[in-house]
């Protein structure tokens, strides 16, 4: 079987549509056969009360030169060997996968670090915008208190 | 070709647009007039940043959009 080709050390990705996360994480084990251990993290859409649909839109300049941007400082911060970092972007239905990241170092402590930080900035550093279809109609999603808070760790 | 005014996440639905072109060149005065007064309360706030030529910029109030820039209003995102 062709295996999927990433980018390395870093493969840092805005997907249009559904991710195969076995296949993701089977690349970038086999991309970083040096590393002592990975750590990933997938986020998937919460099947929430009415939530029928939810909505991610992006600003093509600005959105992924960002992401490679948090890839690289969360490499050189935490001593990654690499990092995967993939964003869904487009309507997405409850159950499915939004946003994966992995990180791949010498040793484990390094890896939970370096995917927890990634996902707290992707949460509120990254120029995406979140709405949700509910039975009344779109709703933006505003910002929670608790990912500001959870940025804060970082600094 | 003039100055292409972008409005990000929840401000395309306050715009009642994605987009509007106005005449070069733009300020932050220009801008505040051009986007009507409930996107210039939104654009006054601190957490609402603008971007101009692919840059957010440090100071908003220095914008300074010249001849078919893009000039992007991004509200707080809410990402992951």
């Amino acid at each position: 079987m062709a295996r999927l080709a990433l980018s390395t050390p870093l493969d840092v990705r805005l997907l249009a549509r559904g991710l195969s996360v076995g296949e993701a994480l089977a690349a970038f084990n086999a991309a970083h056969g040096e590393a002592g251990g990975i750590v990933s993290f997938l986020g998937k859409v919460r099947p929430d009360g009415d939530v029928r649909a939810l909505e991610l839109t992006h600003y093509e300049p600005l959105t992924l030169p960002g992401m490679q941007e948090l890839a690289s400082s969360a490499q050189a911060r935490f001593e990654l060997d690499g990092a995967l970092v993939w964003h869904r972007v487009g309507v997405m239905v409850p159950g499915e996968a939004i946003v994966m990241v992995a990180a791949a170092a010498r040793h484990r402590r390094n890896a939970f670090e370096g995917a927890d930080y990634l996902m707290d900035h992707l949460k509120s550093a990254a120029w995406l915008w979140k709405r949700e279809k509910r039975g009344n109609g779109w709703h933006w999603v505003e910002p929670r208190g608790a990912d500001r808070t959870d940025l804060d760790r970082w600094k | 070709m003039g100055v292409r005014i972008l409005f990000l996440g929840p401000l395309r639905d306050i715009a009642g647009e994605p987009e509007r072109e106005v005449p070069a060149p733009l300020d932050w005065a220009g801008l505040l007039a051009a986007v009507g007064p409930d996107i210039a309360d939104q654009l006054r706030e601190p957490r609402v940043h603008v971007a101009c030529g692919s840059r957010v910029l440090g100071d908003k109030t220095r914008l300074d959009a010249r001849e078919g820039d893009e000039v992007a209003l991004l509200p707080p995102v809410s990402g992951g």
